[in-house]
């Protein structure tokens, strides 16, 4: 029991992790990772919504879907969508600061592929309430890693003399390679 | 008896929504989606479609199509809607229409190609969070007829789809020897498995930013010594 929520935890959070080996939520990923301070802050929000996301996709799976799965699709990005603006509020009413630096990439949670991905995921995989939380945990601690790790060497290079041609995007989408790279070195973790 | 001819004359026109695009020859509102503003290569938007399926071309041709039935239909639906749905729900009910369109392409899928459905897997239903639809519904369709809006989708769309298939056919030829399953070079050809891992699509959407980047400052440079000569 406990070694399977672990196997579930870490191989989210570090082999299968959502945005350097899943290609998901690669929007902040790329936009929101300028400074450390917002990179790990947006994961957070975002580690929140997952969970949110995960305990309620598990409810409409047990007590709604069971008559008509072919809603899943529909109902989850309601669900998400509300989930978000709720968030939203709280966040606008109690971080005001916060609030002001996620700017635009806050109510964007909604679109971030990896929401949907894990309230699809965990319905396919059918995962209980546990599994399913658990699976939320490590997905939004993979998240926050990968957007700390992404915003810290963008602030290095910030001070780096860039050649021209990698001035826009090319340089980031090189360093998000290796940075990958490093990640697939987890891979043999499970079979050992 | 005047005032209500002009009443009528005025509402036979297209009313003038704020911050709705500039009136354009169709031609442009196509191809605009296809070179100008690409979604992939110059807007960077639907990056995790384009970078996740794309380790084959036929992967990449699967995502493409159910993406440009999507995109396109829901573009004319957005459009059609536009005066009725209420500009504070419009977010929410473009989500709606667009994760209906989705569900259709899934289950056509699974019901006509199986094996395209299982390896592109939750794929298929993340068209729904895929920002280049969302942002058309909002920066377009929403604000123009449905013609011009049925375009402009086709157009992104085209787009999406040549980005997509270059990007798949690049890592499929070097990472696996292949295209569309048939083996292109010899059996001495040791395919670099890396292209076909996530780092090799980090790195060929790296390459390709790279090699337009160069392009972009070479036309700079280009223009600058036109001027200087002039």
């Amino acid at each position: 029991m406990i070694s399977n929520l672990a196997w579930i935890f870490f191989s989210t959070l570090l082999i299968n992790n959502f945005t350097l080996a899943m290609f998901l939520g690669l929007c902040p990923f790329f936009g929101v990772t300028k400074k450390i301070d917002t990179g790990w802050r947006l994961g957070a929000a975002n580690t929140f919504v997952l969970v949110i996301t995960s305990i309620s996709a598990w409810a409409l799976n047990t007590y709604v879907l069971k008559s008509a799965p072919y809603l899943r699709t529909i109902a989850f990005i309601v669900v998400i969508a509300s989930m978000v603006q709720i968030v939203e509020m709280i966040i606008k009413k109690t971080l005001p600061t916060l609030f002001r630096e996620l700017g635009i990439y806050l109510p964007l949670i909604t679109t971030n592929c990896a929401i949907l991905f894990l309230a699809l995921v965990q319905t396919t995989r059918k995962y209980t309430l546990l599994e399913g939380l658990v699976f939320a945990i490590g997905a939004g601690l993979g998240l926050t890693l990968a957007l700390t790790l992404m915003a810290s060497i963008r602030e290095r290079m910030d001070v780096a003399e860039v050649p021209a041609i990698a001035k826009r995007m090319g340089l980031v989408m090189v360093i998000a390679s290796c940075l990958s790279m490093a990640f697939m070195g987890f891979a043999g973790m499970g079979s050992g | 008896m005047t005032a209500i001819e002009v009443d009528t004359v005025v509402e036979e026109r297209e009313p003038i929504v704020p911050g709705a695009p500039p009136p354009a020859p169709l031609w442009l509102d196509f191809w605009r989606g296809i070179a100008d503003d690409n979604p992939v290569m110059i807007q960077m938007l639907g990056l995790c479609p384009a970078m996740a399926v794309s380790n084959s071309l036929e992967n990449g041709i699967g995502m493409s199509a159910a993406v440009i039935f999507v995109l396109t239909c829901s573009s004319v639906l957005v459009s059609t809607l536009r005066r009725i749905i209420p500009g504070e729900v419009r977010l929410a009910s473009y989500i709606l229409i667009i994760a209906t369109f989705v569900t259709i392409s899934d289950l056509v899928m699974q019901a006509y190609f199986p094996l395209l459905s299982k390896t592109l897997g939750p794929f298929v239903p993340l068209i729904v969070v895929n920002c280049i639809i969302l942002g058309r519904a909002e920066a377009f369709a929403g604000k123009v007829k449905p013609l011009r809006a049925a375009v402009d989708a086709l157009g992104m769309g085209v787009g999406f789809t040549f980005a997509l298939c270059t990007i798949s056919a690049f890592r499929e030829i070097v990472g696996n020897g292949t295209l569309l399953g048939h083996q292109l070079f010899g059996p001495n050809y040791e395919p670099w498995n890396f292209m076909i891992m996530p780092p090799g699509g980090f790195l060929t959407m790296g390459v390709m930013f790279l090699v337009m980047g160069w392009w972009g400052e070479r036309q700079k440079a280009k223009a600058k010594a036109a001027e200087v000569t002039v």
